[in-house]
């Protein structure tokens, strides 16, 4: 459950932000989440919220944004849509694939006051 | 609104990175060995520090929960071991290392052993610092983990097969097991090693001495294979 972890990671960026512009409360968080980030969606939720309790952040609305995953085939020299780390190329069925996009891990956005 | 675009886990490879350039201006090998509970990295770490004997200076940073036994059962080798008890903490992390190698100093030119806590699953997103992780899988765990746990997988450079010694009374089909961590991760390295017999210490041994001789590549004082 490093979902936990991940969310005191968060109130600690938050806490950093806070004291160099200068807010107070934090409204709302939109993070960027990748499918092959390790992160589970729903544990992410259910800590957040555990997390910001008593905090600048309670009650703040987290929006997610799940993006998608992809990899550089090198049989077929191009870039395809993976869906779990271990799936084959769609084109070819190699699994000779590098991981271009997915392990997104970020803070995009916050709504202050 | 603010943006920010910034990584969740920043602080964390802040922390890698002062740990890494540490590393790399002493001339320490740090290697994370990462497994589920009880699939016998302690058991390893010994056995490789015995078979390293004075070849190398070895330091272990051990990762529990609770309990400092397996440091105990390190010290009993001979070599420096210091404990970090995470809690309910499921992973170590870089901060928490930095400050384990504060207190351990580890030799220049040495090899650095983190085990990390039992667990296949968050170690792999907290970044030590560490040269490579190094995942072990028991034979007793069954031939899909790698792909039950394929951010573990893809995120180490080896895998050590460990207690291969119990092979021939599982139905264990070790090279689909090394097939499904090939799926993720095409790159990886395998060596089969048993703790209890020493099966393939040797090749393991061989592999770290590699990895240090690469690490001390164009250090101005320690030189590799001295
Ligand atoms: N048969 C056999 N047992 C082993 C081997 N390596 C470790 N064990 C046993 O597996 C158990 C867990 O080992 P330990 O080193 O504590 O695992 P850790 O939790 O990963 O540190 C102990 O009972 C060890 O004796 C091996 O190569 N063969
Ligand atoms: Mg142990
Ligand atoms: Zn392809």
């Amino acid at each position: 459950m490093h979902e936990m972890a991940i969310c005191e990671s968060i109130l600690g960026i938050l806490k950093d932000q806070a004291a160099k512009q200068q807010f107070s409360r934090v409204q709302r968080v939109c993070l960027e989440i990748g499918p092959l980030s390790g992160v589970e969606i729903d544990a992410l939720r259910f800590g957040f919220d555990v997390v910001m309790k008593d905090s600048l952040a309670e009650g703040a609305v987290l929006e997610i944004d799940e993006t998608q995953a992809q990899a550089w085939c090198m049989p077929c020299g191009g870039t395809v849509p993976l869906k779990q780390r271990f799936d084959p190329c769609p084109n070819c069925g190699s699994h000779q694939l590098q991981v271009t996009a997915g392990e997104e891990m970020r803070i995009k956005e916050l709504e202050v006051d | 609104m603010i943006q920010l675009e910034q990584d969740i886990l920043s602080k964390n490879n802040g922390y890698a990175s002062e740990n890494r350039r540490h590393f790399a201006d002493h001339g320490i090998l740090a290697l994370n060995l990462v497994s589920s509970p009880g699939s016998g990295k302690t058991s390893l770490l010994v056995r490789t520090i015995q078979e390293i004997g004075g070849d190398l200076a070895c330091n272990v940073i051990e990762g529990d929960q609770q309990t400092s036994a397996d440091a105990e059962r390190i010290r009993e080798t001979g070599a420096p071991a210091i404990q970090i008890n995470t809690g309910k903490g499921c992973h170590l992390d870089a901060h928490m290392v930095g400050h384990a190698v504060e207190h351990l100093s580890p030799a220049d030119g040495g090899v650095l052993f983190i085990e990390n806590v039992g667990n296949l699953v968050c170690p792999a997103s907290f970044d030590l610092g560490e040269a490579h992780k190094v995942a072990i899988l028991s034979v007793t765990e069954g031939e899909d983990k790698p792909l039950k746990y394929p951010d573990m997988f893809a995120a180490s450079d080896l895998v050590l097969v460990n207690k291969t010694d119990l092979l021939p009374h599982l139905d264990f089909d070790i090279e689909a097991a090394i097939a499904n961590a090939r799926k993720v991760n095409p790159a990886i390295r395998v060596l089969k090693v048993s703790a209890r017999t020493g099966e393939g210490m040797g090749a393991w041994i061989a592999w770290i001495k590699a990895a240090r001789a690469m690490a001390l590549a164009g250090h101005e004082t320690l030189k590799a294979g001295e």
